[in-house]
């Protein structure tokens, strides 16, 4: 039921959700340059990436069904993507430090020279994801691996591009990751009025992926997706092939987390495989599941709220925090499986409902001990 | 010869972990994320055993069971609690055990130190038995015959006893078996409480081969899970195979190559393999669409 109600409303009132988009815009883009230090602007921008994964999640979960448990995949694809052109773009001519760290007369490894080039990276960044993603969910979708299985593949993929990062020290930095960038495509990123301008392409970048994802859902594509998540096999028999619908899905969600990843690097200044491994893709699951996996904003704005929670009471409350995540699945999960944008329609369907459905109010206890005495 | 024993002792062990899972996952078709924190409690049964019964000769075969009842009720008390709302959402069973899961290991974390517990290793496993000119280590040689041991009396119990008989009929058509008197609910608990119980046991073999601290069940969730996809759902057989399989590569990649690298390319070639049969290496034929 919350089902129905929630694409009714995007289909009925897209242009509700439009102005929406327009007023976290107005919010992200001139507001919050305004009103916030360099300090909690620098952060709302590593929220943004997250969300703009996120988006990506409610995409491929919320709507395609297909539980993506390993974006961080997809994240380090953008991630590693930018840093490495970054690191270079720092070390100029040379090699750069770490390398030079373990072997002073270490060549650059092969796989980074093109990265030197600004198109490439940028190149990278986009077609990367898509063509593992694309590689990735063509064979998978067209087996019909679906389901846990696919959630399981997902993640076990994070977890090994985690471990094979961290065991690749020489090359990628291992678990110290890749840190230490001056410049940010000739811009020096200790300017604070470039520390802005990378902000605000993110921010912009987020605002981007709302609209496209916006669009997404009113085409008829959307409708679709939708379809294959509730009821696959009538899609085939429809004559559609799902594996197609879903493979689009997928591989968009993947550009998204890419690009979320890609931005994350000049705005955080470092990149670790903890940010990407198995941990990492759950807790990008956490804020679309506590948002609202299916809606909208749902994933962007949750994805926001638990990235503040992850920076601040991860930092301030380490013991206390991993509860609360924990407490946060389980909550949400059995009780809200649409998250916290389905509580109006939640009320609303309460409110519409006439009192008489409800089941009679037991007679109380003691109205029933005044008979007995 | 020596990447050979080695991994079927890994295997082994695999195959303890993928055990249970086997029974949730495959019978009943929750996906349970905290199974390797179950493990984990296993393990850390087998250290608080140690501090009542000091001599690690006799601790480590009581621990066993304790492992075993005390994961098992752990198991119990998520089913009771959490699972029996969600079966007809199988997919989001894992979200919110793996919400469970960072519970448990916050939890550990706190109440033990946080580098880990040493279990002591009992001295009858100390020495080594010499296979082909190899001394292959007791430890591992003790994985494997609990391994067996356990399947042994697991796939009796499916079978013969009248428990196993529910629980199959329960997995084959939940509404005829429930039609002919069977308490689906209870058949669910116990299945539930047997399949975290192995998880536990796990634990204990996995505490005499690795270190025993609150990260130690994220490690085998992963893999245990792709064991049981590529031997095929609720496929014992299957999951036997597939884990001795997974072990052997594991133990040659990791004798070629680094440990870490061998991690990657195994879960590649369970990757590979399931292109090749999406079902899993045993399979039953039905007629059902998905």
């Amino acid at each position: 039921m919350t089902k129905n109600q929630e694409s009714g409303m995007t289909k009925m009132k897209p242009w509700i959700s439009l102005g929406g988009i327009g007023v976290l815009a107005v919010l992200l883009l001139a507001v919050a340059p305004l009103v916030l230090s360099d300090h909690w602007l620098n952060n709302l921008g590593k929220y943004s990436c997250w969300a703009i994964a996120a988006v990506g999640i409610g995409l491929a979960w919320g709507r395609g069904g297909m539980l993506v448990m390993g974006q961080g995949v997809f994240f380090a694809l953008g991630a590693y993507s930018m840093a490495m052109h970054l690191t270079l773009e720092t070390a100029g001519d040379r090699v750069p430090g770490f390398m030079v760290l373990y072997d002073p007369l270490a060549p650059l490894p092969m796989f980074w020279e093109p990265f030197r080039s600004t198109g490439f990276t940028l190149l990278a960044i986009v077609l990367l994801p898509v063509v593992v993603a694309g590689a990735l969910g063509y064979a998978l979708f067209k087996r019909r691996v679906k389901g846990a299985y696919f959630a399981i593949l997902t993640q076990a993929l994070a977890v090994a591009l985690a471990t094979l990062i961290s065991s690749t020290i020489r090359e990628t930095g291992g678990d110290t990751g890749l840190s230490d960038f001056k410049y940010f495509f000739g811009f020096v990123l200790n300017d604070p009025a470039n520390r802005l301008m990378v902000y605000l392409i993110a921010a912009g970048l987020l605002i981007v992926c709302l609209l496209a994802v916006w669009q997404f859902y009113r085409s008829r594509f959307g409708e679709l997706l939708v379809a294959t998540r509730d009821a696959e096999e009538r899609v085939r028999f429809l004559g559609y092939d799902p594996a197609n619908v879903k493979l689009v899905a997928f591989v968009v969600s993947a550009l998204m987390a890419s690009i979320g990843g890609a931005m994350f690097v000049p705005i955080v200044g470092i990149i670790t495989p903890a940010e990407i491994g198995a941990a990492a893709s759950i807790l990008m699951i956490a804020g679309v599941a506590l948002g609202g996996r299916a809606s909208l904003f749902g994933p962007a704005l949750g994805a926001m709220a638990v990235g503040w929670g992850q920076s601040s009471l991860g930092s301030t409350w380490p013991d206390g925090w991993p509860y609360v995540l924990g407490l946060l699945f389980i909550v949400v999960i059995l009780f809200l499986p649409y998250g916290l944008s389905s509580l109006p329609a939640r009320f609303a369907a309460l409110r519409r409902r006439p009192p008489k459905e409800q089941p009679a109010p037991a007679p109380a206890p003691a109205e029933l001990e005044e008979v007995h005495s | 010869m020596a990447p050979l024993l080695n991994g079927s002792a890994q295997g082994a062990l695999l195959l303890l972990a993928a055990l249970g899972l086997s029974l949730t996952f495959g019978q009943m078709g929750v996906i349970n994320m905290a199974h390797g924190e179950f493990l984990m409690i296993g393990a850390f049964s087998a250290y608080l055993v140690q501090q009542v019964i000091s001599a690690s000769d006799l601790s480590i075969p009581v621990a066993l069971p304790v492992a075993f009842v005390v994961a098992g009720l752990f198991g119990l008390v998520l089913e009771v609690t959490i699972i029996r709302w969600m079966y007809r959402r199988p997919l989001d069973t894992l979200l919110v055990t793996v919400g469970v899961g960072l519970i448990l290991q916050q939890a550990a974390l706190q109440i033990f130190p946080s580098q880990g517990v040493p279990v002591e290793k009992p001295s009858w496993l100390d020495g080594q038995l010499t296979v082909l000119g190899y001394g292959w280590p007791l430890r591992q040689v003790f994985t494997i015959l609990l391994a067996s041991v356990c399947v042994a009396v697991l796939s009796a119990w499916l079978k013969y006893t009248s428990f196993g008989r529910r629980i199959r009929a329960t997995v084959h058509n939940r509404d005829l078996a429930e039609t002919a008197g069977i308490s689906t609910r209870t058949v669910d608990r116990l299945t539930f409480f047997v399949g975290s119980g192995l998880a536990g046991v796990a634990g204990v073999a996995a505490s005499l081969i690795g270190g025993t601290n609150s990260q130690m069940g994220a490690q085998y969730i992963i893999p245990a899970f792709l064991v049981v996809a590529a031997g095929g759902i609720g496929q014992l057989k299957g999951t036997i195979i597939a884990a001795w399989a997974v072990g052997v590569a594991l133990a040659f990649f990791a004798y070629w190559t680094t440990g870490s690298l061998a991690q990657v390319l195994a879960f590649i070639l369970v990757i590979v393999f399931l292109q090749l049969r999406p079902q899993g290496l045993f399979t039953v034929r039905t007629r059902s669409l998905v």
